[in-house]
């Protein structure tokens, strides 16, 4: 970097600094300013008091922000209950398991209720969050992610507009499925049911998606036509006599996900959860994720303000903060020990290059 | 030369080559530029031999005479005119018109003279031949830089471009005075209708279209473009990804529409005016779109002229009319047109005229024009000052009748407009060598994508038919086991590649072009309204008239500068005069007013009533001189030498006030008023007024006489002819009659050309002739530019034999120069020796100062001029170029061998090191020595002091000065010295380069730009300087006395030389430092975007799939971070002027390419790599396993990559002024506002994120 010799460092703290105008300047009008390039402007100058400055306000800043979402991230508590493999007769990793695993998902006849019991680590309070999780899920694919028609599902108007819905958007006789395309195909199913030891613990499922997906994106006169009629069955099936904007599981999973690892929500627990409680859960295991190696989750979440359980955002503010720190400390002594004059001309470029030869 | 190579090898077996082949393959050329090349040798030789004294020449030319013209005779009709001697004129006294139809030009005229150069070894000049125009300076030595192959493209361009003007001359054009009818009849001459527009209403797209695909950005757009079109590519919607081409396209197309609609409407403006033509015996207004050629046209006072017209009748009863060429060259005096005499008076006896003008094919050359004009079968030749050029205007002349030669596009001023070449900045060509890295990134990327796609296919490919989200097979009936977009494993990688290509397709940053040209066009805003560049002496604002090289001002190693009128005014002064061996005016400024003398008071009386312009006090002693009587010869001489001042110019006399018609003094000097003098030449001005001034007044010029007003009494001469002022020549001279009938030749030139054609006879002139020779170094020592005055009584054959070949050459339609300059020899020879003057060409303000600060700022300053090479050393001190402590190396060598041996011999004394060691030069320097011709005197002297010099101060060297003259570069840049020149030159901290042609200076420039990577500069005011400053990397011109010819080829054009300090210092420094960080700050800001594009990709099983909304991947660059940059492009700056202007050195910082190289770059593409990591893994972070969808997160990071890249520059912005605080955090909030009008819009998928 260069440096401004005509700079005075008595004063270096100031950010700004205004140019000061010789007197013959003074008569110019802004546009003259302007054309001669003359305007006032503040010219900062990175002196070692400035420097220090910045970093240990940053410091003392992010240092709070991060502890304090760290400590809100270790107030949420968070059940994760795997569930995909322990829903199966068979674990084995060999072909014969896998077959065994698929055939046993894909049967419509099997009963593929089960059975798990979670313990309550701390009291939870409401509203407890339902998830379920998926992984290995690529969602955000391309062909996933296009094969969708936010029109049709729009409007009854625009039922036939299915182009983009491929390989998903018509039956054998030419009618259009509705909602057509990959992703309200892969329908989420799988179905939960808690229930303490002996009462049963209502989900709401009420208000799952976003408000705007119900008003606007998805019609209150559209209803699901030819939907899962033919095989193959992608996932869930839909109540034809509802519209698609009231069909929340739907709009939840229209959404698709950034992440190929990725948490939907299933509803909402509107009581307190004890710490210790035994909890059972009954799991409809219908949705099909054998054919790939994808994980299935439960979730049971509370919530802060800063969101669900996640100590990065807190790491990070805190590293940061330290580095800042760190730097000021490390810059406020080699100031202390050994100064150096702002606007050294030694250091100046064609200087140093004369140094080296 | 012509001692150092044989001089006849004219039958080479080559030279029967067709002409017409040689005309239109400019490749064969070179090798017939060597052959011509000798054959001129010859021509100029023989010239010499008849011409000259006869008793100096040895036997060997005559033999060589004889074999030439045998030599001849295969060559056939059409080598004739390029190599014509005497005795081809004198066998054929009559121009024949069917030879003329026969005979083709050569497209070579270059030629080697060398007049005395065989009688006085001293002054062998071998100078190529330079024309008026500058085009023609450079077409003529073209062919010699063909030869080369290290040439630099561009030259040749400019030789192909200028050599159409040299080809049309073999038929005529023949033009039927006041009868279009007939004119038109044969050939469809064009009308007078112009059209400066490029298209039309119906050619406009396809034409535009085709025009702005040349750029290969827009190709590379079109490509992603058509390439997302394709089913399984389409990455972007297939309009969205058109927007940004169809942008850049409509802007430009709009743009090039505006200026073209403009130049539609000026060109009706201009086709409908109005002009008087001679229809049914009468002058009607007419259109000019009307107007034919060969019809006649009546101009008034002050109108401009339509169209290129011979002159045939004025309102000045001698013909003379004055014209401002300031639309043509820009030169805003007045020149003189003449009418014929003898069209003059048909006109004016009211009979309609007819006749035949023959006249050359249209061209470029504005100098040049030859003609014939045929009334009743007798023949006239017209010529250059008898044609009046469209877009001049007529000036203090009533009206002005001629007929229209050339119409329209065929005039010589259409057929000028043509721009100049366009150049590319230095810091464009290197940031094509980071592109080409940026794409070596763009298919890294790409290929990791298609690699990842394909790996990903191969392990799930059992899985495909059943992914959820992949699934490529449709279960319909109908189209069951088709494979829905899936194309097999191969060709999916492939087809990932692509698109991977479209998505990642602003990694090329092709806003960025656009972004520079806007940048360029504000930078060019604020140097134009520099106050600190506008000249307030002639209101000439700073100029940019190349957009492209901006901050090519900040990188300049190299200043090439002229040196009259670029670091001197051109204003002349006269100063000292050396009459008859004796000198006066040195005692000037001592007793310049103490005149006790009667008779030059008596004088001083007289001169009073003349009011000149310049204030010139006359030395007493030579006006006393001239009115004493008795002094016999001395005050003939010293009457005769203000008499050939007066009269031996081009000068023309204005009074303003017109004297009555009475011939008595009193009433004279009553009516004179002011007597302005209007010329082409400063230096002729001068002389005149100091004529002037010494009591010989040039009162009145026409075609046929002049009056001078000598002491009161007027005196007419008839003028015989006049030998214009070329630059082979070097001298001008006009034969005069007096009225008693004596005649004259009265002649001046330069001295080395003036002293060979001396009368060398009586000893008692010579002690004349050594005094005014000590005199001329003594004047030139000091900085005075001096000519040499001499006159000659011719007697009554001369005078004849003169007249006929006079006659002849002036008729002559093709190659009339050469053959007037053969008539000139005629006469100029045997000259007394009248005296010599010396004019004062003052410094411009502020030289000195800018040279100093720009030799600090570490530019070498090499000044190239024309002048001799005292005069050159004495302005070179006095503007602080050469200073007293500096070794002077002076090379002046006059054989190829001379020049070798000093160029070494300069090497080895200080120790410059080169690429091939003296050694093997001084091994060869033994063999060749006794080769050696006579060193020249100064040179011998200068040498053995830098000998002296050299051996006293052992290995310690002061600071060197190399100063070389022209006729050595001959020598050096047409052989394998060059490099040895180099290496000297570049050692050296001052080059004075003197007595050189256009064209060497072009050479010279080259030199270093082939050699070297320093940028270049050259700055020039004069159409010799063209060539310079067209080859230069930066050409600028100064607006000065001589006319616009080098600004009209200059990329940026100023008032002053001082000015270059600022342009150079400051508006350099700002521009390079801006756009260097225009062009890495766009670098990372695309790169960041794409790499975080590219990550999010390895996460989406690399599908390609953007999180991004199509529309603002597509804003991103052209709204969202666009105007900081090109604010702060436009208005940073790292130091302020008054820095800049005290510490020189900070404009090393160009040249060493601080602001932009190779290393920045990496630096800032790892910068970019990490904060596109933070950028893009942060938010994964925070985000990871939970419910946010893909657009939101897309949404996060478009605002984040927003802010981040606006941040990054906020934090290397240096000054903040208002405009940028509004373009930054103003973009941020477009963004964000962008992105909220994105989102209500129900129909995208990221509905309703906010």
């Amino acid at each position: 970097m260069a440096l401004e010799p005509e700079y005075s460092p008595s004063d270096g703290r100031k950010w700004t600094e205004t140019e000061s105008w010789p007197k013959e300047q003074n008569g110019l009008t802004w546009m003259e300013k302007f054309t001669q390039q003359e305007l006032p402007a503040c010219k900062p100058i990175l002196t070692p008091g400035l420097v220090i400055t910045t970093l240990i306000s940053i410091g003392i800043i992010f240092v709070p922000i991060g502890l304090g979402s760290l400590s809100a991230s270790e107030h949420v508590v968070e059940i994760i209950d795997r569930y995909d493999d322990a829903c199966v007769p068979s674990n084995g990793d060999d072909e014969a398991a896998k077959s065994e695993r698929l055939s046993f998902i894909q049967n419509v006849k099997t009963n593929k209720t089960c059975i798990r019991n979670l313990v309550i680590p701390k009291k939870m309070k409401h509203p407890i969050y339902v998830y379920y999780q998926l992984d290995n899920f690529y969602q955000n694919h391309r062909r996933y992610v296009k094969s969708r028609s936010d029109r049709q599902y729009q409007s009854p108007r625009f039922e036939r507009e299915t182009k983009t819905c491929d390989p998903e958007s018509e039956i054998d006789d030419h009618t259009p499925i509705v909602p057509c395309g990959l992703v309200a195909w892969s329908l989420f199913n799988d179905t939960y049911r808690i229930s303490t030891e002996n009462d049963p613990i209502p989900i709401n499922k009420k208000d799952i998606a976003w408000q705007s997906d119900k008003n606007s994106k998805f019609g209150s006169n559209v209803y699901p036509k030819n939907f899962q009629k033919q095989d193959p069955v992608g996932g869930g099936k839909l109540n034809e006599s509802l519209p698609l904007s009231e069909q929340e599981d739907l709009l939840v999973w229209m959404r698709t996900a950034a992440l190929p690892n990725f948490r939907k929500l299933y509803g909402r627990i509107e009581t307190d959860l004890e710490a210790n409680e035994n909890i059972t859960v009954v799991i409809q295991n219908n949705y099909n994720t054998y054919s790939f190696d994808s994980k299935k989750q439960l979730v049971l979440s509370t919530t802060t303000w800063i969101g669900g359980k996640n100590d990065f955002l807190g790491k990070a503010y805190i590293t940061v903060g330290g580095i800042c720190l760190f730097l000021a400390i490390a810059f406020i002594l080699t100031y202390v020990i050994k100064p150096r004059p702002l606007g050294d001309p030694a250091y100046l470029s064609w200087n140093l290059n004369s140094k080296e030869r | 030369m012509s001692s150092g190579k044989p001089l006849l090898s004219t039958s080479e077996p080559s030279s029967a080559t067709s002409p017409h082949h040689r005309r239109h393959s400019s490749l064969t050329i070179g090798s017939l530029g060597r052959l011509c090349h000798n054959t001129s040798i010859s021509s100029s030789v023989t010239d010499g031999s008849q011409h000259s004294n006869l008793s100096d020449h040895n036997d060997e030319l005559e033999d060589e005479l004889e074999e030439f013209d045998e030599d001849i005779s295969p060559l056939g009709g059409a080598l004739r005119n390029s190599v014509e001697c005497p005795a081809y004129l004198r066998t054929r006294k009559k121009f024949k018109p069917v030879d003329l139809q026969l005979q083709l030009p050569l497209p070579e005229r270059k030629l080697l003279v060398s007049w005395g150069g065989v009688t006085d070894p001293q002054h062998v000049w071998s100078m190529r031949e330079v024309s008026g125009a500058s085009s023609q300076a450079v077409s003529s030595g073209i062919q010699d830089y063909l030869n080369k192959s290290q040439r630099s493209e561009r030259f040749l361009q400019i030789s192909m471009q200028l050599k159409e003007n040299l080809t049309h001359h073999d038929n005529p054009r023949l033009i039927h005075i006041n009868d279009p009818k007939r004119t038109n009849d044969n050939f469809e001459y064009s009308g007078n209708e112009i059209r400066t527009s490029k298209y039309t209403f119906l050619n406009f797209l396809p034409k535009n279209l085709f025009i702005q695909f040349h750029r290969v950005a827009y190709l590379y757009f079109l490509a992603i473009a058509a390439l997302n079109q394709l089913p399984p590519l389409a990455v972007f919607g297939r309009t969205v990804s058109l927007v940004p081409l169809l942008f850049v396209l409509t802007v430009t197309a709009v743009k090039d529409g505006y200026e073209d609609w403009r130049r539609h409407r000026s060109d009706r403006n201009e086709n409908n005016r109005e002009a008087l033509v001679l229809q049914s015996g009468k002058f009607h207004p007419k259109r000019w779109k009307k107007l034919q050629s060969g019809e006649v046209v009546k101009i008034c006072s002050d109108e401009t002229i339509p169209c290129d017209m011979v002159l045939l009748n004025t309102s000045d009863p001698s013909g003379i009319a004055y014209i401002q060429t300031m639309n043509l060259d820009g030169e805003s005096n007045l020149k003189t047109r003449y009418a014929r005499q003898e069209t003059n008076k048909l006109v004016l006896d009211g009979t309609i005229i007819s006749g035949v003008i023959t006249c050359e094919q249209p061209n470029r050359n504005i100098y040049e024009f030859t003609a014939n004009l045929e009334i009743k079968g007798q023949r006239y030749p017209l010529s250059q000052s008898n044609i009046i050029l469209r877009g001049c205007q007529l000036k203090n002349t009533e009206w002005a009748i001629g007929v229209v030669v050339y119409a329209g596009k065929d005039t010589k001023a259409m057929l000028n407009s043509a721009m100049s070449p366009a150049k590319r900045s230095r810091l464009e060509t290197y940031m094509n060598r980071e592109t080409f890295w940026l794409s070596v990134f763009l298919l890294i990327m790409c290929l990791v994508v298609a690699i990842g796609m394909g790996l990903w296919l191969n392990t799930h490919k059992n899985q495909l038919d059943t992914l959820p989200y992949y699934r490529k097979i449709y279960f319909d009936k109908k189209k069951f086991g088709e494979k829905y977009k899936y194309y097999g494993i191969p060709m999916e990688t492939f087809f990932s590649f692509l698109s991977s290509i479209i998505v990642f397709q602003i990694m090329i940053p092709i806003s960025l072009y656009i972004t520079m040209e806007l940048v360029r066009l504000g930078q060019s805003y604020f140097m134009i309204g520099d106050r600190h560049m506008y000249d307030s002496s002639s209101d000439s604002r700073f100029q940019c008239r190349s957009l492209n090289i901006n901050e090519d001002l900040g990188q300049i190693r190299y200043v090439f500068s002229d040196k009259t009128g670029t670091l001197t005014e051109n204003k002349m002064e006269f100063r000292k005069a050396s009459v008859w061996g004796k000198q006066y005016g040195s005692t000037l400024s001592v007793d310049g007013t103490g005149d006790t003398n009667v008779g030059a008071e008596a004088v001083l009386e007289g001169r009073r009533t003349w009011k000149l312009k310049s204030e010139i006090t006359p030395d007493s002693e030579l006006l006393k001189l001239l009115h004493n009587d008795l002094s016999g010869d001395e005050r003939i001489a010293a009457q005769e030498f203000f008499l050939t001042l007066a009269a031996c110019n081009t000068v023309i006399p204005i009074a303003t006030q017109s004297p009555s018609s009475s011939d008595t003094d009193s009433t004279l000097r009553a009516s004179y008023g002011i007597v302005d003098y209007q010329g082409e030449s400063p230096d002729e001005q001068a002389l005149v007024a100091a004529a002037s001034a010494y009591g010989y007044t040039l009162y009145e010029r026409t075609s046929g006489h002049i009056v001078v007003d000598v002491n009161g009494e007027k005196l007419r001469l008839v003028v015989l002819g006049l030998h214009e002022f070329d630059s082979v020549r070097k001298r001008m001279s006009v034969v005069i009659r007096f009225p008693n009938d004596s005649v004259k030749v009265l002649v001046k030139g330069a001295d080395t050309s003036m002293f060979s054609i001396l009368k060398r006879d009586h000893p008692d002139d010579n002690h004349t002739k050594h005094a005014t020779q000590s005199h001329l170094n003594e004047y030139s020592s000091e900085g005075l530019r001096t000519l040499v005055v001499a006159s000659r009584d011719l007697t009554g054959e001369e005078l004849v034999e003169w007249q006929s070949t006079y006659e002849d050459a002036s008729t002559s339609l093709t190659d009339r120069s050469i053959k007037l300059r053969q008539t000139a020899a005629l006469i100029e020879c045997d000259l007394t020796l009248l005296g010599a003057t010396a004019i004062e060409d003052k410094l411009q303000e502020g030289v000195p100062e800018a040279i100093e600060s720009l030799r600090q700022a570490g530019i070498k300053v090499w000044v190239l001029t024309g002048d001799k090479q005292e005069t050159a050393i004495s302005i070179g001190l006095s503007c602080k170029l050469l200073t007293a402590d500096m070794e002077q190396i002076i090379i002046n060598g006059t054989s190829e061998s001379e020049c070798r041996k000093f160029l070494c011999d300069a090497k080895a004394k200080y120790c410059v090191k080169s690429a091939n060691s003296c050694d093997q030069i001084s091994v060869w320097r033994q063999n060749t020595e006794s080769d050696y011709l006579e060193i020249p005197l100064g040179t011998k002297l200068s040498s053995l002091q830098q000998q002296h010099a050299g051996q006293e101060e052992g290995a310690s060297f002061g600071p060197l000065a190399l100063i070389i003259d022209g006729n050595s570069l001959v020598y050096i840049l047409e052989k394998d010295l060059e490099s040895e020149l180099f290496d000297l030159a570049t050692s050296c901290k001052v080059v004075l380069c003197c007595r050189v042609a256009p064209l060497q200076k072009a050479g010279i420039v080259d030199l270093i730009k082939c050699r070297s990577d320093d940028m270049t500069l050259a700055i020039g005011d004069g159409a010799n300087d063209v060539s310079m400053i067209q080859m230069a990397d930066v050409g600028v011109g100064i607006c000065g006395q001589e006319g616009r010819q080098a600004v009209m080829a200059s990329d940026f054009a100023m008032g002053q030389f001082r000015f270059l300090k600022r342009l150079l210092l400051v508006h350099g420094h700002w521009n390079y430092q801006r756009i260097g960080y225009l062009v890495l700050y766009n670098f990372y800001r695309n790169a960041v975007f794409v790499l975080m594009l590219f990550w999010y990709i390895l996460y989406t099983a690399f599908s390609t799939t953007s999180a991004l909304t199509d529309w603002s991947s597509v804003f991103y660059s052209v709204l969202y971070t666009s105007l900081p940059t090109i604010v702060v492009g436009i208005l940073d700056k790292d130091l302020s002027h008054k820095t800049l202007l005290k510490y020189p050195k900070l404009y090393s910082a160009g040249y060493r390419q601080e602001s932009y190289n190779m290393s920045l770059f990496w630096i800032t593409m790892l910068d970019m790599l990490w904060q596109s990591l933070v950028l893009f893994y942060v938010p994964l972070f925070t985000y990871r396993d939970s419910t946010i969808d893909i657009w939101s997160m897309g949404s996060l990071w478009t605002i984040a990559v927003v802010i981040l890249v606006n941040m990054h520059l906020a934090m290397d912005i240096q000054r903040w002024v208002v405009i940028t605080h509004i373009s930054l955090w103003g973009s941020i909030s477009i963004t964000y506002s962008c992105m909220v009008v994105l989102d209500s819009i129900p129909v995208f998928p990221n509905y309703g994120l906010v």
